[in-house]
């Protein structure tokens, strides 16, 4: 369980919230935005909404803010020092990357962009959560492949947490549908 | 550990702890395939709330891996063996419900629990949706799944009381407020799924509140064995 990030437990971590970042951070935040999500390499963090912030210290020390999309997401590890190897390779010594819990992420988070990316990699995109409304939605999802609304649910949750399985009834084509979170 | 939100962390955090390891217990015994994947992604969510929750009070791998029986604050409801597949249906039915309406509670105060709460909610919101689904199909479905889904829902009623013992450092929770909540949410959904309310006891003399005082049920000390025996036959194991 050794991730080499720390887990701020509330908001407590998250330092000059109302300072705007400096040049230096906007380009080390452009950096790390770049990185590819592990489980969904079609996504960068930036695209995911993981990544909450860059602080550059006085010393130098350069300190990541991510944010988990489940509390028991495994890939937080991996991206934090994909994160990390990126920093150094833009020249950055010291990088530390801490984990977030609050504000909790929302599929609403994911960019446009992204919702595009996962809609061409055959995954259909969450749709808008809006409001803190109970979990069944019953808006239709359409078929990444072929675009039919006409789709069943096969299971509730798929080949990671963050999606459930679904069959086109129109092409028969099994998909990945990204849940609202 | 002195702070009384320690107790608190300790039993949430236990209670995820063991159920998802007894989630995991299905990983290549589930009916079918798709259903496997489902309990072992709910198992996952847990274990990253006990995560978090165990992390508040010290170190996550000596408190899973290194306590005995005694020191840990989970349910009853949690530690009982997988039993067949209704059996499993109807504790993730009764634990994810009150789950969902203790977070929805610590997700609106202020404390240590609000940020976890807040997200974890979301998640459990999924695991009560997947309870429930279970149960209707289950209920409503042969007379053999029926019957199953009644005898499960009846030998797990014993051990719902429970989780309404007031849990020290929850002050801002209202636990009989929970349970009348909790006994109308899970009365609805046993009823749509043609099944009634069971009329047993919801707790046992010697066992309501003992979980949480660290006195448990006899399969729980194999479970532990089971759950630890790597880590403390080679401490530090990585791979």
């Amino acid at each position: 369980m050794v991730t080499g990030t720390r887990t701020g437990t509330g908001t407590g971590t998250g330092r000059r919230e109302d300072a705007a970042p400096t040049a230096l951070e906007a380009e080390l935040r452009r950096v790390a935005g770049r990185v590819p999500d592990p489980e969904l390499p079609v996504l960068t963090l930036e695209e995911l909404g993981v990544l909450r912030a860059v602080h550059v210290s006085e010393a130098g020390r350069v300190q990541v803010e991510l944010t988990p999309t489940y509390t028991g997401c495994p890939a937080i590890g991996t991206m934090s020092s994909d994160i990390e190897r990126a920093l150094h390779e833009h020249g950055v010594p010291e990088v530390t990357v801490v984990t977030v819990l609050a504000p909790a992420w929302s599929t609403d988070d994911i960019s446009a962009e992204g919702r595009r990316k996962l809609a061409e990699s055959g995954i259909a995109p969450p749709r808008p959560r809006g409001t803190d409304g109970a979990v069944p939605l019953t808006l239709s999802i359409r078929c990444p492949h072929c675009g039919s609304a006409g789709t069943e649910l096969l299971s509730r949750f798929s080949s990671t947490a963050c999606k459930a399985l679904r069959r086109c009834t129109a092409c028969g084509e099994p998909f990945d549908h990204f849940k609202e979170l | 550990m002195t702070a009384p939100w320690h107790s608190a962390a300790l039993a949430l955090g236990d209670d995820a702890l063991v159920l998802s390891h007894r989630l995991g217990e299905w990983a290549g015994r589930a009916p079918v395939l798709e259903e496997e994947v489902a309990l072992a992604n709910i198992a996952l969510d847990l274990l990253g709330q006990a995560r978090i929750l165990l992390s508040l009070v010290g170190d996550e791998d000596e408190l899973a891996y290194l306590r005995d029986e005694r020191s840990f604050r989970n349910l009853h409801l949690v530690e009982q063996p997988g039993g067949d597949f209704a059996h499993t249906i109807a504790r993730q039915l009764y634990f994810s419900t009150y789950q969902r309406f203790l977070y929805e509670r610590l997700a609106s105060s202020d404390s240590e629990f609000t940020a976890l709460a807040a997200k974890a909610v979301k998640e459990v919101a999924y695991h009560q949706d997947h309870a429930e689904h279970w149960t209707l199909r289950l209920g409503d479905g042969t007379a053999e799944s029926h019957e199953r889904m009644r005898r499960a829902c009846e030998a797990l009623w014993t051990f719902t009381a429970e989780m309404f013992q007031p849990v020290e450092g929850l002050d801002a929770v209202d636990f009989p407020a929970l349970e009348e909540r909790w006994l109308d949410s899970v009365a609805s959904v046993l009823e749509r799924a043609t099944l009634t309310v069971p009329d047993g006891p919801r707790s046992r003399a010697w066992t309501a509140g003992a979980g949480r005082q660290g006195l448990h049920t006899e399969p729980f000390g194999r479970m532990l064995a089971e759950m630890q025996h790597l880590h403390r036959s080679h401490p530090g194991a990585s791979w």
